[in-house]
C-alpha cells in the first residue's frame, strides 16, 4: 500500500482517537468524522483515503475500544505505522483488518506530507520522498492471513461451519 | 527407579495459558490457542453482537461462560444508549445467558468478583481495557475487542501470545494519609505508561500481602495503564474467604514456580511514600500531592472500578465528616455497586456524604468516561479517583483531569484546591 503521511508523537490514547462523548453511536461514518478530533480538530477534513498515520511509542493505549481503530479506517487511513502499540489496539486494528506495523525508526525517517510504501507481507517501509528504506518484522503468517481475509469477521466466518 | 523429566519452572502466565490451550510449557512469545473460561461485556456487546451476527453463528458456544451488564451509561444517557441497552436485553433473552446484570447491579469490574464470578486460576476476557482488575484474585484477565469477543462467543477461543513477566515488589507499611492508589500512581510514574507493555505483572512482597482485596484490585485496575497485559496478586486466605461467601464454584489456584523465568522485578519500598497526584494528560505523569497543591478545583470525583469500594468511602468519610464541601466545587461520589451502595446507605455514610454536600449518584461508571453524569466544561478542573486523565477523557478536551487517592480528593473537595489530605487527618 501506498499513501501520504500524517505524523503524529508518543501515546496517542484512544481517548484522543475517539473521545468516549461520542461512543453511544455505532455507526462508523460518524465515529469517523470526530476521529483524532481532541489532538487535531482539522484531521478528518485533511485526512484522505489512503493515508498512513506515522507515530511514536505506545500508540491506542488506554481503552479497549474498538471504535479506535474503526474510526481511523473509516477515515480513509489505510496503516498505521508506529514505534510501539499498546497490545488491545494493535489486536483490534488487525481484527478489523487495519494493518499496523511496528517500526521504532519511522517516527524519525518521515515528516507530513511525504509518500510511504508498505509492504505488509515483506516487512519493508520505504520513504518515497526522501528514498529512506527502512524494514519491520512482518506479522506472524496466521495474523497476516486475519489482516488478508479483511478482518476476524471474514476469516472465522470461513472457518466456522454455519448451522442453518 | 526412575527420574521423570523434570518440567521446566513456569510463571503463572505460562501455567494459566498451558491448562487453557492445552500447551505443555509455552514460553514467552509463543502464540497459543486458549479455551476462554469467562468472557464479559458491557454496553459494547452491542458491537459484538453485531459482528457475532456477522460470522453468522446461530448460538453463542457455552452461555453459561458469558457475563453480561450495563454500566457505563445507566441509567440510559441517551436514546442511542437505550436502544443499544435494548439489543443486548433481547439477545440475553433469546440466548438464554443466565450471568447478565441489568443496571441496577453497578460496575463490572466490581460486580464480577462480588457475584463470586473472577476466582483464582481462571482466563478470563472482557471488552474493557480494565480487565485486568481480576487479576486481585488471581485470574488471568485482560482486556480484548469487540470483534474478537464475536469470535469467542462463536468458538470459544481466543489466540494469545504468552507474556513476559515483570514482578513488582512493594515492602514498607503505607504510611497514615496514603493508600494504595497512592503505591500503584508512584509505580506507574516510575515505569511510565508502556514500561509495562504485553507483560504480566505480578504484584508481590508484604505490603500486597497486607492489603485488603479492595486494595489489591486497585493494583490490578491500573495495571493497564502501565501497559500490562495482566496484573496478578497471589491468592492467599483473604482470597478464599472473599470466595467462600460468595460461591461454590470449585477453583484451582496458580502461582509461578519458584525458579520461573521473569524478565525482571523492581523492588519498592512504601514506608516513605507520601500522596501522589498523576497530572494531565497522562498516567505516569505523576507528582507529589506537595508539588501541585493549592491548585483551585471545579469538581471532585470518588468511585469508578479503581476506588469506589468501601474502604474507599470510609476513607472519604474520614475527610468528609463534620466538614462542609467548598461551596466552589461539585463532588460527585458514585459507589461501584448496588452491594457498596447499601452498605454504605446502612453505615451512614451517604448521609454524611449528602451532609457535607456531595451529590451521590446511582452505581456505575459515573462521570470516569466523559458521557454523563457531570462532564467538565472548557477550562475546568477536576481532581478525581478514576484511572484515567487522557484530554477529553471527563468532558471538553481544554478541560483538566488530576488523578488521586480517595482521601487526596476528598480533601481537594473540602478545601476547594489540590490537598495534601495529611494536614486534615486527626
Ligand atoms: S469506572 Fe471508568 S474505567 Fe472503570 S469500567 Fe467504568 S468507565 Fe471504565
Amino acid at each position: 500500500m501506498r499513501g501520504k503521511v500524517w505524523v503524529y508523537g508518543d501515546h496517542i490514547n484512544t481517548d484522543l482517537i475517539i473521545p468516549g462523548r461520542y461512543l453511544d453511536d455505532y455507526d462508523p461514518k460518524n465515529l469517523a468524522k470526530h476521529v483524532l478530533e481532541d489532538l487535531d480538530p482539522a484531521f478528518s477534513k485533511k485526512v484522505a483515503y489512503g493515508d498512513i498515520l506515522v507515530a511514536g511509542r505506545n500508540f491506542g493505549c488506554g481503552s479497549s475500544r474498538e471504535q479506535a481503530p474503526i474510526a481511523l479506517k473509516t477515515a480513509g487511513v489505510s496503516a498505521v505505522v508506529a514505534g510501539s502499540f499498546a497490545r488491545i489496539f494493535y489486536r483490534n486494528a488487525i481484527n478489523i483488518g487495519l494493518p499496523v506495523i511496528e517500526c521504532k525508526e519511522a517516527i524519525t525517517a518521515f515528516k507530513n506530507g511525504d509518500v510511504a510504501l508498505i509492504n505488509i507481507d515483506k516487512g519493508i517501509l520505504v520513504n518515497e520522498t526522501s528514498g529512506a528504506r527502512l524494514k519491520f518484522e512482518p506479522l506472524p503468517p496466521f495474523l497476516l492471513d486475519v489482516l488478508h481475509s479483511g478482518g476476524l469477521v471474514p476469516y472465522t466466518r470461513k472457518k466456522v461451519p454455519v448451522e442453518h | 527407579m526412575r527420574f521423570e523429566a523434570t518440567m521446566p519452572e513456569m510463571t503463572f502466565a505460562q501455567k494459566v495459558l498451558a491448562r487453557a490451550s492445552g500447551t505443555a510449557s509455552p514460553v514467552p512469545g509463543e502464540i497459543v490457542n486458549a479455551k476462554i473460561d469467562l468472557a464479559m461485556s458491557h454496553e459494547n456487546a452491542a458491537l459484538v453482537l453485531a459482528a457475532f451476527k456477522e460470522i453468522g453463528a446461530k448460538h453463542v458456544w457455552d452461555r453459561e461462560k458469558i457475563a453480561l451488564l450495563f454500566d457505563h451509561r445507566v441509567p440510559a444517557n441517551t436514546t442511542k444508549a437505550a436502544e443499544g441497552h435494548r439489543t443486548v436485553r433481547n439477545f440475553v433473552k433469546d440466548e438464554g445467558i443466565p450471568q447478565f446484570y441489568d443496571m441496577r447491579e453497578g460496575i463490572c469490574h466490581q460486580v464480577l468478583p462480588e457475584m463470586g464470578h473472577a476466582r483464582p486460576g481462571m482466563l478470563i476476557v472482557g471488552t474493557d481495557s480494565h480487565t485486568t482488575t481480576y487479576g486481585a484474585f488471581g485470574a488471568f484477565a485482560t482486556g480484548i475487542g469487540a470483534t474478537e469477543m464475536a469470535s469467542v462467543w462463536t468458538t470459544g477461543e481466543l489466540w494469545l501470545k504468552v507474556p513476559e513477566t515483570m514482578r513488582l515488589k512493594v515492602e514498607g507499611r503505607l504510611p497514615v494519609g496514603t493508600m494504595a492508589k497512592d503505591v500503584i500512581l508512584n509505580i506507574i510514574g516510575d515505569v511510565g505508561a508502556d514500561g509495562a507493555d504485553y507483560r504480566c505483572v505480578e504484584y508481590v512482597g508484604p505490603t500486597v500481602d497486607e492489603m485488603s482485596l479492595a486494595s489489591r484490585m486497585v493494583l490490578s485496575n491500573m495495571a493497564i495503564e502501565m501497559g500490562a497485559k495482566a496484573g496478578i496478586c497471589f491468592p492467599d486466605e483473604k482470597t478464599k474467604r472473599y470466595l467462600q461467601e460468595r460461591t461454590d464454584s470449585p477453583y484451582q489456584p496458580v502461582f509461578s514456580d519458584t525458579d520461573a523465568v521473569i524478565e525482571k522485578q523492581i523492588d519498592y519500598d512504601v514506608s516513605c511514600l507520601g500522596p501522589r497526584v498523576a497530572c494531565p494528560h497522562t498516567v505516569d505523569n505523576v507528582k507529589a500531592v506537595e508539588e501541585v497543591a493549592g491548585m483551585p478545583i471545579d469538581q471532585a470525583v470518588i468511585g469508578s472500578c479503581t476506588n469506589g469500594r468501601m474502604e474507599d468511602l470510609i476513607a472519604a468519610a474520614s475527610i468528609l465528616s463534620g466538614r462542609e464541601v467548598d461551596p466552589d466545587v461539585r463532588l460527585i461520589i458514585v459507589p461501584a455497586s448496588r452491594e457498596i451502595y447499601l452498605e454504605a446507605m446502612e453505615k451512614g455514610l451517604l448521609a454524611c456524604f449528602v451532609r457535607a454536600g456531595a451529590v451521590v449518584v446511582n452505581p456505575g461508571c459515573g462521570p470516569c468516561l466523559g458521557a454523563h453524569q457531570g462532564l467538565l466544561a472548557k477550562g475546568e478542573r477536576a481532581i478525581t479517583t478514576t484511572n484515567r486523565n487522557f484530554r477529553g477523557r471527563m468532558g471538553s478536551p481544554e478541560a483538566e483531569v488530576y488523578l488521586a487517592s480517595p482521601l487526596t480528593v476528598a480533601a481537594s473537595a473540602v478545601k476547594g484546591e489540590i490537598t495534601d489530605p495529611r494536614g486534615l487527618l486527626a
